[in-house]
């Protein structure tokens, strides 16, 4: 929210001092008024899941109504039991272990492979940043079933490392470029200064770049734990106990469900799922909003 | 004065040119690879290594269990010319990319030059309408999806469309416009390069009698084409290999009658449900030759119409 009163802030100081604007409060009011019917509709989707997931089963199809007429507390706790035998908090530590070792990998190799590129001199250094630039737009299909493989002769099929080990090795480009941006931006004097100071450039990364990235890699951390909460198909692929499901694969049981009598559960667990992005969206969403903002496009 | 000046410069383009002479400089590429080493696993392993075996593997017939056999070009000829739901999955993609990535980048623009204008509220529109990015790409939603456009649903009731998901044709449309929902992640960015764009520009403009219309058309539209860009790559890259909501909607099998059968959809069918690996792998390969080639025409076609301000100091 501080975005919020920034702008409003210096929107209202430029209204001081230019009065000539206040004749245009119409079309303000009308765009207002745009804005938030658009939100309405924006939001409706959302509003419809959390009402769903509270009404009795012969409420939920055939009824506009958002309100439900009676609270069905008890979706909740039948979501809570879970899915194929497996508790709801099971699924939710599988899930935050694997999305918390993705945002520990991540942030770790990127910053490395971003401080060397933003940084540092070697050979081939416009060849590999070129590569590493065009791997963003690679399609993850195309490296999938050798990936596979090879994680299934490593015998790591049905386990998590294939989905957490990966970040581990600075695969999403896209961070490592975020980074680099980032690193580009901050004066090149600080290391100078390190190095008569007697830094090397290991010391120097972490004691002088690293803590200066730090919106940068919160930005990372954040966007990394979203997409992998999110993340569906690597999780289909690998995973196949039901023990080691993510929430996200639990849900996908409700699929291939055609009887509308589990619709209040079923959307119960999609709130439970949603939470924690919804609570890092309210918590973050300065950070979220200017790394999308900041994501390579200044000129 | 003017000998030092020159002497420095000489020195600073030695330095320059010659890097590794400088003091240090030996012991600093070898701390740049150990900086690196983890991408360069990754980079070696995970994707230089996989790009060639999956083109070997095109090449091959192979279930996961029996070694693979090499086929020629059989996986292709197949794909083209004996198989109709290799090319619904073909027309399916192409049929979205079309809808969504144009109406969702639309959307945005007109949304970013609305808050744009605004004076209060704008950081709260911004956050608000960004929110569906981060949580439209989860299963939990495209489950909410399946069930508004299903039959009885919100839409049924509203428009009496009957159930899209269960209509040929409807079911791909519905997939369209939650990724059209989805727009608040390019308006993020239309937001920012909006604001980039020097008032005094419009000022002069107004002074000259322009209207806003023209306004928007010479200065806005160029002003904004590098973003404008950049939003349309990305989409169409992401559109292109979008698999969960089609997955939700059409319960994995890609109906009805394959009209949500998505290539990656497809993809997934014939490799990890059928387990022909080899069929699979020639259409990730032909995924990644069409995303390569849209993606230079588009940045070939940007020339005639991306304008980059600042193209002097680049």
């Amino acid at each position: 929210m501080t975005t919020a009163t920034d702008t409003d802030a210096k929107a209202d100081t430029s209204a001081a001092t230019a009065p000539v604007r206040a004749p245009l409060a119409p079309r303000r009011v009308a765009l207002h008024l745009g804005a938030l019917a658009a939100l309405l509709v924006m939001l409706y989707p959302l509003a419809w899941l959390l009402a769903t997931s509270l009404k009795p089963a012969d409420e939920v199809i055939a009824s506009l109504d958002l309100l439900p007429g009676s609270l069905e507390w008890s979706n909740y706790s039948t979501a809570l039991d879970g899915v194929n035998d497996v508790s709801v908090w099971r699924l939710l530590g599988n899930s935050l272990l694997i999305a918390g070792g993705a945002v520990v990998g991540n942030v770790l190799s990127c910053s490395l492979a971003a401080y060397a590129f933003a940084r540092l001199r070697f050979r081939f250094r416009g060849p590999l940043f070129a590569f590493m630039i065009a791997t963003i737009m690679l399609p993850h299909h195309a490296v999938l079933i050798p990936q596979y493989i090879i994680f299934n002769q490593l015998g790591m099929v049905n386990t998590y490392w294939p989905l957490i080990l990966p970040k581990f090795l600075a695969t999403d480009a896209f961070f490592v470029f975020l980074i680099v941006q980032f690193m580009r931006g901050l004066p090149r004097e600080l290391e100078e200064a390190a190095r008569i100071d007697g830094c090397g450039p290991f010391r120097s990364f972490f004691l002088v770049i690293l803590p200066l990235t730090r919106p940068a890699l919160i930005t990372t951390a954040i966007f990394t734990f979203i997409w992998t909460w999110n993340d569906f198909f690597t999780q289909l692929i690998y995973l196949f106990s039901p023990e080691k499901f993510t929430l996200t694969l639990a849900l996908r049981s409700f699929v291939d469900a055609s009887s509308t009598s589990a619709f209040g559960p079923m959307f119960a667990m999609s709130v439970i799922a949603l939470l924690p992005i919804v609570l890092f969206f309210l918590a973050f969403q300065r950070f979220l909003v200017e790394g999308m903002a900041n994501s390579g496009i200044k000129g | 004065m003017t000998t030092t000046t020159t002497e420095q410069t000489a020195t600073a383009s030695a330095a320059r040119t010659a890097p590794a002479k400088r003091p240090g400089g030996r012991r600093r590429e070898g701390a740049a690879w150990v900086f690196l080493s983890p991408w360069v696993l990754g980079a070696a392993v995970l994707t230089l290594l996989p790009m060639a075996v999956s083109l070997y593997l095109s090449f091959t017939d192979y279930d996961l269990f029996n070694p693979p056999r090499w086929v020629g070009l059989r996986n292709y000829t197949q794909m083209f010319t004996e198989d109709p739901r290799y090319w619904r999955s073909v027309g399916a993609t192409l049929t979205y990319v079309v809808i969504a990535v144009p109406l969702q980048l639309a959307l945005a623009l007109v949304v970013a030059l609305g808050l744009k204008s605004m004076r209060r509220g704008r950081g709260f529109y911004r956050s608000a309408f960004y929110a569906p990015s981060l949580l439209g790409a989860s299963m939990s939603i495209a489950l909410v999806w399946r069930a508004l456009f299903n039959d009885g649903g919100t839409v049924d009731n509203l428009f009496g469309t009957g159930g899209w998901v269960n209509r040929p044709g409807w079911a791909l449309l519905a997939v369209a416009l939650l990724t059209v929902w989805q727009f608040g992640a390019p308006m993020v960015i239309f937001l920012a390069g909006l604001q980039q764009i020097p008032t005094e520009l419009y000022e002069a403009a107004s002074v000259d009698g322009a209207s806003r219309w023209r306004q928007f058309l010479s200065i806005t539209v160029p002003m904004l084409s590098p973003v404008i860009f950049f939003n349309l790559v990305l989409q169409t890259i992401q559109a292109f290999q979008v698999f969960t909501p089609a997955f939700a909607v059409s319960g994995g099998k890609g109906g009805p009658a394959d009209s949500t059968l998505f290539y990656t959809l497809y993809l997934y069918d014939r490799g990890f449900v059928a387990s022909h690996m080899g069929y699979a792998s020639a259409m990730a390969w032909v995924l990644l030759i069409v995303i390569g080639a849209v993606t230079a025409v588009l940045f070939r076609t940007s020339r005639t119409w991306v304008f980059y301000a600042s193209e002097g100091d680049r």
